[in-house]
């Protein structure tokens, strides 16, 4: 056996990679391979989100429970902090949407962190298209019904006082702006911040396991409780930053609606 | 002998130095908009909203960045 110059090199240790995020069929033979447990994850996510929000607006009272305490202080925070901050008079119209993703988003982030799931969908990165793709058509859907079809695209293409012998230029850099960097970089944010902060948590866990489990030597040993002990740090940390990435996947939003719908001054 | 032999792949150093940028970007928004909000409290919703379109510019370069050090 030869001795690497780092403890995790000598061989047997496997480090986690992308391959952990591959699913396959939960009950293989049975279902198909996409049934896996990102999709399961998703699906019990938005059930109890439409759950707890069915639950949270039945019998409300004036004198509020805790429980509905709670329900209003979620559901202000999103109807005054995000919603009538960002899209002032006409922000009824789209709070039911917004309010929906940022408690789909909250829920599956922190997934991640729950026990018995342990994993956040989002990051895989189809999970993240899918919602950017939904974003896309309601800011896309809510330009096209207010401005109709030719007005939305004059409105979106091209920015106010450019010179016409700019326009060649600008026309083409607006339309790749408005219609395909922003969903893309709205999934690929979101995908990136939950992919990155899974690995570490899983680099910490299963380096921490493997040294805690070499024999005759207590420096590795130490060092496997001391990296699993930071792991549950970092998980600390993932609970606030899938907070502030259902938080900003939801202002984004609802800011790009604004943009598509705001008058011109 | 080689001592030590480092695997992996150089587009992981790259898409690093290419996060330095964004970084220092972002860092400089939010920087003024605690700057801003320093200065005058109540004008925080409106810096709040621009700096959210600000960090989102800024922060699609590390975001292509990160597609393309696993894509190419």
């Amino acid at each position: 056996m030869t001795l690497g110059l780092l403890p995790l090199e000598t061989g047997d240790y496997t480090p986690p990679g992308t391959k952990d995020f591959l699913w396959y069929s939960l009950m293989p033979g049975d279902l198909p391979d996409w049934v896996n447990k990102p999709l399961v994850q998703a699906i019990i996510g938005a059930l109890l989100v439409i759950i707890l929000w069915v639950i949270a607006s039945r019998k409300l009272k004036v004198q509020p429970s805790k429980g509905q305490f709670f329900a209003e202080y979620m559901y202000e925070f999103v109807r005054n902090g995000i919603a009538r901050d960002i899209l002032h008079a006409d922000f009824r119209k789209y709070l039911p949407y917004l309010l929906g993703l940022f408690s789909f988003l909250l829920v599956n982030n922190w997934f991640g962190q729950f026990f018995l799931f342990m994993y956040p969908a989002f990051s895989n990165v189809g999970f993240a298209y899918g919602l950017a793709i939904l974003s896309w058509l309601v800011y896309v859907g809510a330009g096209f019904a207010k401005w109709g079809f030719g007005g939305f695209l004059k409105k979106a293409l091209i920015p106010d006082g450019v010179p016409a012998y700019l326009l060649p230029l600008v026309i083409p850099l607006e339309f790749l702006a408005t219609f395909i960097t922003r969903p893309i970089t709205l999934a690929l944010r979101l995908f990136a911040n939950l992919f990155a902060g899974h690995l570490v948590v899983m680099v910490f866990a299963i380096g921490g396991g493997w040294l805690l489990s070499q024999q005759d030597n207590l420096f590795y040993n130490i060092s496997g409780g001391v990296s699993i002990l930071f792991s549950i740090i970092i998980m600390l940390l993932e609970l606030f930053i899938g907070a502030l990435q259902a938080y900003i996947f939801t202002v984004l939003t609802a800011q790009y609606v604004s943009t598509s719908i705001a008058e011109a001054h | 002998m080689s001592l030590l032999e480092i695997s992996g792949n150089l587009n992981m150093i790259g898409y690093a130095i290419a996060t330095i940028a964004p970084a220092l970007g972002v860092a400089w928004i939010f920087a003024s908009v605690i700057n801003g909000t320093a200065r005058q409290p109540e004008a925080r919703g409106a810096m709040m909203s621009t700096a959210f379109i600000g960090f989102a510019v800024v922060e699609a370069l590390a975001i292509i960045a990160i597609a393309l050090a696993f894509v190419l």
